[in-house]
């Protein structure tokens, strides 16, 4: 007999412990609305462990990532997040990228070395990642310390402003991030990020986002806002192709969509109450903990690799919760002092 | 500063070269596909059913059916969570940008 907590998912054929799927929605959608990022690589294994095939883990995974996005891309719009005109002439590198990161993906499957190399690969991007992250905060404090602050607050890493001094036509205005470059510049940025997430195999906010900071000029808010334009354009693409290669369970998408929902306000509310180099740094401990974990797995220490994404993926929600409901009752405070 | 330019345009086009056959060769076949059929005998009627069948039927079609709910859904969550974050009654319109 099924209890009250199993369901059947139709497609996949398999019963489903539903508050658990809920749980992951909530959870992703609280840290994708906050990074700007999917999260498949929190999904899929959560998606694994509740009991779904491989196959069906990733797709559904897509789908649901598609859907959150969409929620937070919304509530990031509102608040004047989302720079439209960057998001879509990114798009253009990213769809051709991502074909060749994954034809050189099939290239190295003929060579028989996909899977080493990718997993090596993301290791290394990921430590780059990581030290990037964290330099760049090392150096804005040290800056920050000694007085040199520009109009942008004390910055630590400025390859930006290298790159926006090539003056390759046309050049365009981007009024949201405020800034003008060379439109090559957001183009080839996000050719080379798409040839890294299509060669990885993942969506490429985790990628992206920090590329929108650090190669582009964007400030974090926007950077964030951005990239989920971005993770929603292709996740919706992402969701019709595995749809049709019969790999998502439609049933698992609504439910962990009830979740998200929730998940994708908090966390997206909660960058009006984050500093910028808050969300930097509490991004460069995810990348850390999605680093460690991948290493874990590569020696095959899959229990450990599966309770660090898990704590890391809980110690973060409860952050963003945090940061959320304290910053929303503190505004409601000064509201109510204010009509007083 | 030129040589090097030099060297970096040798070197660029010696790699385009060598894995551009590659590449194409690649783009040709692909792998097996793994074909899963949906069992129809645990669901008996709806929308369970509904699915089921037309994802056993006609998967080009069922891709495009969970891409038109899924951002169907993701529409109508969101306004309806914008609705209940509006209730709490902080502002949801504007925010300051502070990096550090």
């Amino acid at each position: 007999m099924l209890e009250w907590y199993t369901m059947y998912m139709p497609i996949s054929g398999v019963d489903i412990f539903w508050p658990g799927l809920v749980l992951i929605g909530f959870s992703v959608g609280c840290i994708g609305g906050f990074f700007g990022m999917g999260g498949a690589w929190m999904v899929t294994p959560g998606l694994n462990i509740l009991g779904f095939p491989m196959a069906f883990a990733i797709g559904t995974d897509i789908a649901h990532i598609a859907g959150k996005s969409m929620i937070s891309t919304f509530r990031h719009s509102k608040f004047g997040n989302v720079d439209y005109k960057l998001g879509c002439i990114m798009i253009i590198g990213t769809v051709i990228g991502i074909e060749i990161g994954a034809q050189i993906v099939m290239w190295l499957e003929r060579l028989g070395q996909v899977g080493p190399v990718v997993r090596w690969a993301y290791i290394v991007l990921l430590a780059l990642i990581c030290l990037m992250v964290f330099y760049d905060y090392y150096k804005a404090t040290k800056k920050k310390k000694a007085g040199e602050v520009g109009e942008r607050g004390a910055e630590g890493i400025t390859w930006y402003k290298t790159l926006h001094r090539i003056k390759i036509p046309p050049m365009v205005h981007f009024k949201t991030a405020g800034f003008t470059c060379s439109a090559w510049l957001p183009i080839m940025v996000s050719f080379l990020t798409g040839i890294l997430a299509g060669f990885l195999g993942i969506g490429g906010g985790l990628i992206r986002m920090p590329a929108l900071v650090y190669l582009i000029g964007c400030p974090t808010h926007i950077a964030v806002g951005t990239d989920l334009f971005e993770v929603m354009i292709s996740g919706l693409y992402g969701t019709f192709t595995f749809g049709a290669k019969g790999r998502i369970e439609i049933y698992a998408v609504f439910v962990m969509l009830l979740g998200a929902a929730i998940g994708a306000q908090i966390g997206t509310v909660a960058t009006k109450y984050a500093k910028g180099y808050g969300i930097r740094i509490a991004f460069g401990l995810a990348v850390f903990a999605c680093m460690i974990s991948i290493i874990l797995k590569q020696y095959k220490i899959d229990l450990a690799a599966t309770i660090l994404i898990l704590g890391a993926v809980g110690s973060i929600c409860v952050y963003i919760c945090w940061i959320m409901f304290s910053g929303a009752a503190k505004e409601l405070r000064e509201k109510k002092a204010a009509s007083h | 500063m030129r040589k090097r330019l030099h060297t970096l345009l040798t070197l660029g086009a010696t790699v385009f070269t060598v894995f551009l056959p590659e590449l194409v060769r690649a783009a040709g076949g692909s792998a097996e596909m793994l074909i899963v059929v949906a069992d129809s005998r645990r669901v008996d009627s709806g929308w369970a059913r509904y699915f089921v069948d037309s994802y056993n039927t006609n998967p080009l079609w069922f891709g495009l059916e969970v891409t038109v709910i899924t951002a169907f859904l993701g529409v109508t969550l969101g306004l309806i969570t914008d609705q209940i974050m509006k209730r709490i009654g902080i502002d949801l319109t504007s925010r300051k940008i502070v990096e550090h």
